[in-house]
């Protein structure tokens, strides 16, 4: 076993709650977020989405930013969660902090926005060009803060978040930084709307994670960031969980589904474990992936039965309460993870009711009291990349 | 730093052929965006995985395996991409027809190739390689974010054997030409040779992918040692030669101990300075190299001054059409790559013979 | 051999760009996927597209797929008594 990275602030921004204290609450009334796209301009408004009705214009305002500023919307979503988590964690930004951020489309929103204008050669917007890369987005936030020093970008799908955490326990154990403030953003945008719906992997109605007759997941937007500190930082400050293990592995199996027993996520678990130094029994609750595609829940539960033989513990995806939030997805369930650690609850899965044939596994469907040290949280993605977070309750 | 890091392998697709050293020929391009020289991919990628492929993947599959096949490895201990906007082509066409076609009818083949991590997912997929699998997506430090993890991966873990690195960007056809609307790119097309002659806004650009097969075994091939990496957002330009000689101190070394210097000026009079401040004050007396003139400027760009560095520490040789200034470096023995884009996303590399 | 057939083959080799192809290189009962012609799931979506645009027949089923686009004939036969344009 080992002690873990120290996480002493957190802030989200979801569909069911622009900051901590709220996702919080949705969660343990099981009050999902998931509606018809009011802000989002599409075609497809039979398509739900875990959307947060807040538009760019009052988020920017919100942020007092200038009318002419170039975030693009996973930049406004991000900088109010990187706000929270700063606050919470009470320090101020200096030249030993680092940001990390995932997202796998960035500035997507602006890129579609304006693509036509750029083709005809129309100058007005160009302070977004430079949008399509997701790095700008994360350089708006570093920005914001006035943060100089380390700013990077992962993009590797839906496990960006995921890997964001990583890399930066990984660096403050490395002694690389002090501080880091860690996670993702991603917003709804018409281009990965349309990309997944051209995959039919979408549902119709509200996603069914687990389910027996679950046909796809429903998309969302939104951001989280945590602060790690390095020990010596701590000075007896409040944490709040550790970052014990992580995992990264690649299923090498397709481009975009998962091979059929799981191999990444089995690979991924396995590795987490390994870098905690606990065994599979001392996980208590499993925030998983579960993004209630065919595919993906039966490669996970494959990938679980193979990590925990007949000692399942409970577990559940948030996905139904906030939608599949792409980048952002792990960070959102990195703050779900270590809720779970401070109020010792397993959150729901929401629109459960049939097991699934293959496993007959079966997710906790109520909010669930109960002691808890270890929590599990997958994430896997596109091009096969597969990331485990195992999250540890300080002090024990 | 633990463990020493050696380039026992290097593969490369760029817009110059490789016999830059032993010919000193360079291809010359009167456009300001300009492709590479492709190989033929179908030596290295089956027809029908290469058929749906864009060129960033066939780019970046074809210099993976070249690296690896050099330094002798089947299956590297990890894959590390950097990439600063991955996919273009491909997500330009998805856009496109999602624009066009009013959100209808639409193909999933070209979303799917969109991901950035598309590159590094493929690559892993070709070589069925299920280990650690990370893309860094960061502007121009896209590719140094990839050798700063190798780097600690190495440190981390002492089992392991070797890392597949690499930076790949592609060309698309509208997106890549925007950047002539912001003045990223220079207004009037010019001759790729004369870059560094130039006084005026922009630069040119063009594609490439950089893959380096990392070790921490020596063998009789290696190119070089990567010393140290380090990365950082904003740097005030008067502070330039405080935060170079504060990293050579962290690696024990005074500027004098750096005999050639690799500067990324991308012939971009607003931002040069940072390479000018440095070439007239801490490397005045150094051998200073350019190489933008020759492949472009883009966000992995920086990975033709790796592969300069290590075929010059390997061979001693300087091609002369790298040159800035006339001092001799007769046995270059410790080169710093020193690069930025926008007077943002700075890097140094510190790479040594061994 | 019906036009529909040869048809079908020209677009599937477009549509899915088996540049080296030729329609004649493309026989009527050989499996489309796995050993046949080696087409893949994501080739299952793009036909379904190919059904939608040029023949009008929507599929909601990714599954169904599988049934379709076992052979060349198969995929005539479905079109030929599916098909709204």
């Amino acid at each position: 076993m080992n002690k873990g990275v120290a996480v002493t602030g957190m802030g989200i921004f979801s569909a069911i709650g622009n900051n901590t204290a709220a996702n919080y609450r949705s969660l343990i009334l099981g009050k999902h977020g998931i509606s018809s796209s009011e802000i989002l301009e599409t075609i497809h408004k039979n398509l739900p989405v875990g959307e947060i009705k807040i538009s760019n214009e009052s988020l920017a305002e919100d942020l007092n930013l200038p009318e002419n500023h170039s975030f693009s919307r996973a930049a406004l979503l991000g900088a109010f969660a990187v706000k929270e988590a700063v606050t919470q964690s009470s320090w101020k930004i200096d030249n030993e902090t680092g940001f990390i951020s995932g997202t796998s489309v960035g500035g997507m929103d602006a890129t579609e926005t304006y693509f036509k204008d750029f083709t005809e050669g129309k100058t007005d917007n160009n302070r977004f060009i430079r949008a399509q890369h997701p790095g700008f987005t994360t350089e708006k936030i570093a920005e914001y803060f006035g943060i100089t020093e380390f700013v990077s970008t992962i993009s590797t799908a839906c496990s960006s978040g995921a890997n964001a955490i990583m890399l930066g326990a990984r660096m403050i154990k490395a002694g690389k930084l002090k501080r880091v403030i860690v996670g993702g953003t991603d917003c709804l945008t018409k281009f990965t709307l349309n990309g997944f719906n051209s995959l039919m992997i979408l549902s119709d109605e509200q996603c069914k994670p687990f389910d027996e007759s679950r046909n796809g997941l429903n998309l969302g937007e939104g951001a989280a960031y945590l602060v790690l500190e390095g020990e010596e930082e701590l000075n007896g400050k409040p944490v709040l969980g550790r970052i014990s293990g992580y995992g990264n592995a690649n299923d090498a199996f397709h481009q975009t589904a998962s091979s059929e027993n799981g191999e990444g996520a089995f690979l991924a678990m396995q590795k987490a474990l390994k870098t905690a130094g606990i065994s599979s029994k001392k996980i208590d609750y499993i925030n998983a992936h579960g993004t209630a595609t065919r595919n993906n829940d039966s490669a996970e539960t494959e990938a679980l039965k193979r990590i925990f033989s007949k000692n399942l513990p409970d577990f559940s995806s948030t996905k139904a309460f906030t939608g599949h939030t792409l980048a952002a997805a792990g960070a959102l369930e990195a703050v779900y993870s270590l809720l779970s650690l401070q109020n010792q609850q397993v959150f729901s899965n929401l629109n459960f009711s049939d097991p699934m044939q293959s496993s007959g596994f079966i997710p906790v469907t109520n909010l669930k009291e109960k002691p808890i040290k270890y929590v599990l949280s997958n994430s896997f993605g596109f091009g096969g990349n597969c990331t485990s977070l195992i999250f540890r309750k300080n002090g024990e | 730093m633990g463990n020493k890091i050696y380039i026992n392998g290097i593969g490369i697709v760029s817009a110059q052929e490789e016999d830059l050293f032993s010919e000193g020929f360079a291809s010359t391009y009167y456009e300001n965006i300009f492709p590479v020289i492709s190989p033929n991919y179908r030596d290295f990628i089956k027809p029908m995985a290469l058929r749906r492929m864009s060129k960033a993947i066939k780019m970046g599959i074809t210099s993976a395996k070249i690296a690896l096949k050099e330094a002798e490895i089947e299956v590297p201990d990890a894959i590390i991409t950097g990439t600063g906007e991955g996919c273009k082509q491909d997500t330009e066409k998805f856009l496109e027809n999602m624009l066009d076609q009013n959100e209808k009818l639409l193909t999933p083949t070209s979303f799917i190739q969109s991901t950035h991590n598309t590159i590094g997912g493929q690559i892993a997929l070709n070589l069925g390689c299920k280990n650690y699998n990370v893309t860094y997506t960061q502007n121009s430090v896209s590719l140094e974010t990839a050798l700063l993890d190798a780097q600690m991966q190495f440190d981390e873990d002492p089992f392991l054997n070797s890392i597949l690195v690499g930076g790949v960007d592609e060309i698309s056809e509208k997106i890549t030409s925007f950047r002539k609307l912001d003045g990223q790119l220079k207004s009037v097309p010019i001759k790729n040779l004369d870059l560094l002659k130039e006084d005026s806004t922009g630069t040119i650009t063009s594609e490439g992918a950089y893959f380096f097969a990392l070790s921490n075994k020596r063998k009789e091939n290696t190119y070089a040692e990567i010393q140290n990496v380090s990365i950082k957002n904003t740097i005030p330009p008067e502070k330039i030669n405080e935060e170079i000689e504060a990293f050579l101190e962290t690696n024990k070394l005074d500027p004098a101990d750096i005999d050639t210097m690799i500067l990324g000026m991308n012939g971009d009079n607003r931002y040069d300075y940072f390479y000018k401040n440095l070439q007239q004050k801490l490397f005045k007396n150094t051998t200073q190299l350019a190489y933008k003139h020759l492949v472009g400027d883009f966000d992995t760009a920086s990975g033709y001054a790796i592969y300069l560095a290590g075929n010059i520490l390997k061979s001693g040789k300087i091609p002369s059409i790298l040159k800035l200034n006339d001092i001799e470096s007769k046995a270059p023995k410790n080169i710093l790559i020193y690069n930025q884009y926008l007077g943002r996303d700075h890097s140094l590399i510190l790479l040594s013979a061994f | 051999m019906t036009n529909l057939h040869t048809e079908l083959k020209e677009s599937i080799i477009e549509q899915l760009n088996l540049e080296d192809m030729d329609p004649a290189d493309i026989s009527n009962d050989e499996p489309l996927f796995g050993d046949g012609l080696g087409l893949d799931s994501i080739d299952a979506l793009e036909l379904i597209v190919l059904l939608e645009k040029d023949y009008g027949i929507k599929l909601t089923d990714p599954a169904q797929g599988k049934e379709i686009f076992v052979s060349i004939n198969q995929m005539a036969q479905f079109i030929e008594e599916n098909r709204t344009k």
